[in-house]
């Protein structure tokens, strides 16, 4: 409409600013490495050429939280890792986004006792919830794909 | 309003530190109080700790002095747990407890069960379990060559490996509907019978597999920058080792010829030939070329286990402890009296104790299991091999950079869900 | 006529009263040992040439409560060149949860030792380093006592879900 047709085929597109931010902000997330348990196996796969996850941009997981964007809680989290969770989830930049992967993340899954953290969302706030023990690596992607969604329909004001 | 809480919280963060020095000081030498030696704390996250542990490690410019392992991160309380379900639901738990041997915590925890309640295993039953024992054996070690070379040396043989592994996890997705905790093996046998693509499938990746090993032998043994970062590193001798409670792979690697499938047969494994690799240096390097001959061995027996399958039922006939099949639910009352029995209560266990004790891709796995009469454990306790290997790590590290701490932990291949349980 | 039943013929003869009882299960001895001469006991049984044990496999325990004594120590030891297995055991009281340790002989007793300190309760004279391993450093209790509870949360389902939502601290931010 308007401007692009007018201009032909130059090469232009118009969109709003929003959705430019959300478009980069989902093509090129970094996870951090935050593999606990058995759900990390099933994450390594996930970035392994089978289920080839560099496809989303998302084959470099970084250990540093600083250059992270989003944390993929991996496995069970235990009362002595807790601290450590919510520290490094502070040290994130602006804007981060958590995915708990697997049921002892979402909910303490198998492991209703006293020194499992019942639910990785008493912690940090999650946006995205992945069922299984361990979710297949099909799982895992269609949880980021999720994710995904649900980022491209965020406003700018949300992490401004 | 802000500030002064950020200072009051430093302030106070700072005094929590402070109490943690002085507690452990007694871990590290004098050099640490004066400041001589940096305390540097490789922190539970950390790429290349292979899981949640912390090592406390004082420095002297790039030498360690001392590194101690701080656990407890991952400890799930499933020994609690298990007292608290019944035995056959207990079962669920344990894959999780070393998740790169799952299918060997199942068997280790179903015969302690069977010598307990005194079940007998059908030889269909106990040639499958060592198929797949072995199976998760290659698949386990798959996970340790490309995890340890990613840390010290070629990140993609760790693509390979994990390319390899997928075959693996087709077969368990075949016979059991998971690719990883697959809880296929029950007490008194095995959950069902294998399909009909099971051999084809095994076949298949037997034949696969060979090759790729040479392409990893080819890609490390002889590399100079392999062979520089693992040949002297991490040393232990034999008669130290022992007295350490060191199994498994990282004990063959320094000459001491113990394996559990030799001398404490289980499962029928004193059935299959083959030969138990060692090694003499007790370095890094050593321990490699152990777990690299593993492999072929493992395929060794997978190959004889297929072979000799016998045909005939896949668990016990004993109805008090494995359910009954489910055709027979539909016309006989007794079969539904004891699927009821099992379901709602489980089978009972005499008051005592035993020991079984298997060989895991890590060391000596062992269940200690007592009864009380009723049907939950009473007491289950788990030896694993990555608790007891881990001790000697101070030893092993003295004097070394820290980049070859890296190098040591990935060589006694600690699972941290086998630690901190 | 085994090399089992000769430790065990030897240590009765040696320690006379101090091994309690030997009980047979399944195939596996195990000897009851009185808590004083437990050290004396292993050195026994790891120096002697002709017995030989010197491989600790196992070190764990049982809680047995309401019945006292309550908790009961279990050392897994083995010979290795035949191999054999033998079990001791230690009847400790819940009043006076005191051990010697065997960090002296068997170096791995250790971290074992720890975990039952940590889990149990358990104290071993002369540790090199008693504290918790597993919990974390503050935790208050020892887990795996029976009178220690599972810590179980109610699970969710549809007709109390709201309720128990409530009562769940969510993090926001």
């Amino acid at each position: 409409m308007g401007l692009e047709q007018k201009l032909g085929n130059m090469g232009v597109v118009t969109t709003t600013l929003e959705t430019a931010i959300n478009w980069g902000r989902t093509n090129a997330m970094w996870p951090m490495l935050f593999g606990l348990a058995c759900c990390a196996m099933e994450m390594i796969s996930t970035v392994m050429p089978n289920n080839d996850m560099s496809r989303f941009g998302m084959e470099l997981m970084r250990a540093s939280p600083r250059q992270a964007d989003l944390m993929i809680v991996a496995g069970r989290v235990s009362r002595k890792m807790a601290p450590v969770l919510r520290r490094l989830y502070d040290q994130m930049p602006d804007p981060k986004w958590v995915i708990a992967m697997g049921d002892c993340a979402s909910c303490g899954g198998i492991f209703n006792n006293y020194a499992i953290v019942q639910g990785v969302d008493e912690v940090v706030p999650v946006d995205v919830y992945v069922a299984g023990c361990p979710p297949r690596p099909e799982a895992l992607m269609h949880g980021v794909l999720t994710l995904h969604e649900k980022i491209k329909k965020e406003k700018l004001k949300d992490w401004a | 309003m802000a500030t002064t809480t950020a200072a009051a919280q430093a302030a106070h963060e700072h005094e929590l530190l402070e109490t943690t020095v002085d507690e452990l000081k007694h871990l590290f030498t004098p050099r640490v109080a004066t400041g001589e030696t940096v305390l540097l704390n490789m922190g539970p996250q950390h790429p290349s700790t292979h899981g949640v542990l912390r090592l406390m490690v004082e420095l002297d410019g790039e030498i360690v002095v001392t590194a101690i392992p701080d656990i407890g991160y991952l400890h799930t309380g499933i020994e609690k747990n298990m007292e608290a379900k019944t035995f056959l639901k207990a079962l669920v738990m344990t894959d999780r407890l070393d998740y790169l041997n799952a299918v060997g915590n199942n068997l280790v925890y179903c015969l302690a069960i069977e010598k307990l309640v005194e079940v007998d295993v059908p030889p269909r039953a106990q040639a499958l379990r060592v198929i797949l024992s072995e199976l998760q054996r290659i698949a386990s070690h798959l996970v340790w060559l490309g995890t340890h070379s990613a840390d010290i040396a070629s990140q993609s043989v760790l693509f390979y490996c994990f390319r390899e592994r997928e075959k693996i996890m087709a077969i368990h997705e075949l016979i059991s509907g998971q690719r990883m905790m697959t809880s296929y093996f029950r007490p008194g046998g095995v959950w069902r019978d294998v399909p009909a693509g099971f051999e084809e499938a095994v076949r298949d990746f037997l034949a696969y597999l060979p090759a790729k090993l040479d392409d990893y032998e080819t890609l490390l043994s002889n590399n100079p920058i392999w062979l520089d970062r693992t040949q002297g590193v991490g040393v232990i001798d034999g008669p130290t080792a022992l007295a350490w409670g060191l199994t498994g792979p990282s004990l063959r690697g320094s000459g001491v010829n113990f394996d559990l499938r030799k001398s404490q047969p289980y499962s029928g494994y004193e059935q299959y030939d083959f030969n138990v690799p060692l090694a003499y240096n007790g370095d890094v390097y050593d321990r490699y070329a152990v777990r690299m001959q593993e492999f072929r061995e493992s395929l060794k027996i997978v190959d004889q286990a297929l072979r000799k399958l016998p045909k005939g039922p896949v668990i016990t006939s004993n109805r008090k402890v494995a359910p009954p099949p489910r055709s027979e639910l539909g016309h006989s009352m007794e079969a539904v009296i004891h699927h009821f029995k099992l379901w709602t209560e489980g089978f009972n266990a005499p008051k005592g104790e035993v020991y079984v004790a298997v060989e895991s891709p890590r060391g000596e796995l062992g269940v200690f299991l007592a009864g009380n009469g009723g049907p939950r454990p009473h007491r289950v306790h788990w030896r694993t091999p990555s608790f007891v290997n881990l001790q000697p790590l101070n030893l092993m590290s003295a004097n070394h950079y820290v980049a070859d701490v890296v190098g040591i932990i990935g060589s006694i291949d600690i699972v941290l869900g086998d630690v901190d349980r | 006529m085994t090399h089992t039943s000769d430790s065990v013929a030897a240590l009765q003869t040696r320690f006379g009263e101090a091994i309690v009882r030997v009980e047979e299960f399944r195939g596996e001895t195990t000897v009851v040992v009185a808590r004083d001469a437990l050290v004396e006991v292993l050195r026994f049984l790891k120096e002697t040439p002709a017995l030989g044990f010197s491989f600790l496999a196992n070190l764990t325990a049982f809680d047995d409560w309401p019945d006292e004594p309550r908790f009961n120590v279990v050392y897994q030891l083995r010979e290795l060149t035949h191999p054999t297995n033998l079990r001791l055991k230690v009847l400790v009281p819940g009043d006076d949860p005191l051990l010697p340790t065997v960090t002296g002989l068997h170096l791995n007793a250790n971290w074992h030792e720890r975990e039952l300190w940590d889990m149990f309760g358990i104290k071993f004279t002369d540790h090199p380093d008693l504290r918790r391993i597993l919990m974390p450093e503050d935790w208050q209790g020892h887990p795996l006592r029976k009178d220690y509870p599972l810590g179980y949360e109610e699970v969710q389902f549809t007709f109390n879900f709201d309720e128990i939502n409530k009562k769940k601290p969510y993090a926001t931010e």
